[in-house]
């Protein structure tokens, strides 16, 4: 066979190069982040009981006019554990942050909070999950940033730490990119 | 051989087994649906698996959530739709056509076109040369 002429010679190489390219570009990817398909949108309809005031619920209301961190978290979830003193820091600092107690039982969610400090102004408790679901949680610990309006304007799926922090939510924390 | 395909024959129910509950339905074709949507919902947490075959809490939780509302008498596109609009189209295994998906779509297609073209090159060249005629 004849030596091939011109650019066609290339063409293997090339898509080889594309290939590379593209494949590369996915390596680095945190694939376990998802994107939230909250983002702009209202918190979903909450009413569940509180967990620290018995007989009573927690409703949107709870979010409106201030900026709010819904964590969620649970007594069986590791990274919990080691997110907590983080919580606590934040807390300290007057962050609002909403605890969802999440396929958790109330008992032990208590006793932990009794155990380890109590970082948040209220306890929503999500005992089946349901509520979860409606927020797209498909695990412990997440977080979500509210808005005064009582919009998602954030989701994170991991440890809060002092890095996350820095890197995702204080771009977004009480600034509204209007 | 006999015995291997045998074996192989005894095999086959395990794989298809997989996650099973005790989920009771009114009808074969509910449950006919259920099992469809089962594999069309793509596990959020574990992410490379249908909520089917899916160990994962969450995977537990939207079985239930879709026996539930298959109960419900709501429509495969209904229970779908709840699903995309928590957790966005990545649970769907039947992506809607955007144009982010476009790639999802049109590449194979490309691919196929590509190689049909480049048989086709080939094929031509090969006659010229068989023709005897001068291709240098």
């Amino acid at each position: 066979m004849p030596p091939r002429k011109g650019l066609w010679m290339f063409l293997p190489l090339l898509a080889f190069l594309g290939l590379a390219i593209l494949l590369a570009s996915g390596l680095g990817r945190d694939t376990e982040e998802l994107p939230t398909a909250l983002a702009g949108k209202p918190l979903p309809e909450m009413q569940l009981p509180s967990l620290m005031r018995r007989g009573t619920e927690v409703r949107n209301d709870l979010f409106a006019g201030h900026w709010t961190l819904l964590n969620v978290w649970a007594t069986w979830c590791p990274t919990c554990y080691v997110e907590h003193p983080y919580l606590m820091k934040l807390a300290e600092q007057g962050i609002r942050i909403v605890g969802l107690n999440y396929k958790d039982e109330p008992d032990k969610a208590r006793d932990y909070l009794a155990r380890h400090g109590n970082p948040f102004i209220e306890v929503p408790v999500d005992e089946t999950g349901r509520y979860g679901i409606d927020l797209g949680v498909y695990g412990a610990p997440e977080t979500f940033v509210i808005n005064p309006r009582g919009e998602v304007v954030l989701r994170y799926v991991g440890e809060l730490n002092d890095r996350s922090w820095q890197q995702r939510f204080a771009p977004v924390w009480k600034k509204e990119l209007q | 051989m006999k015995r291997l395909l045998l074996l192989f024959i005894f095999c086959l129910p395990l794989s298809v087994a997989a996650v099973e509950d005790i989920y009771q339905f009114d009808s074969a074709a509910d449950e006919h649906r259920f099992r469809e949507l089962l594999l069309q919902l793509r596990c959020p947490k574990c992410q490379n698996q249908a909520i089917a075959d899916s160990d994962a809490p969450i995977s537990q939780d939207m079985r239930e959530q879709v026996a539930t509302m298959i109960r419900a008498g709501r429509s495969n596109e209904e229970i779908v739709n709840y699903f995309v609009e928590r957790y966005g189209d990545f649970v769907n295994y039947q992506p809607p056509l955007t144009p982010q998906t476009m790639i999802l779509w049109l590449g194979p297609l490309l691919a196929m076109l590509g190689g049909a073209l480049l048989v086709g090159v080939q094929l031509r060249r090969a006659r010229r040369i068989a023709r005897g005629e001068d291709i240098s």
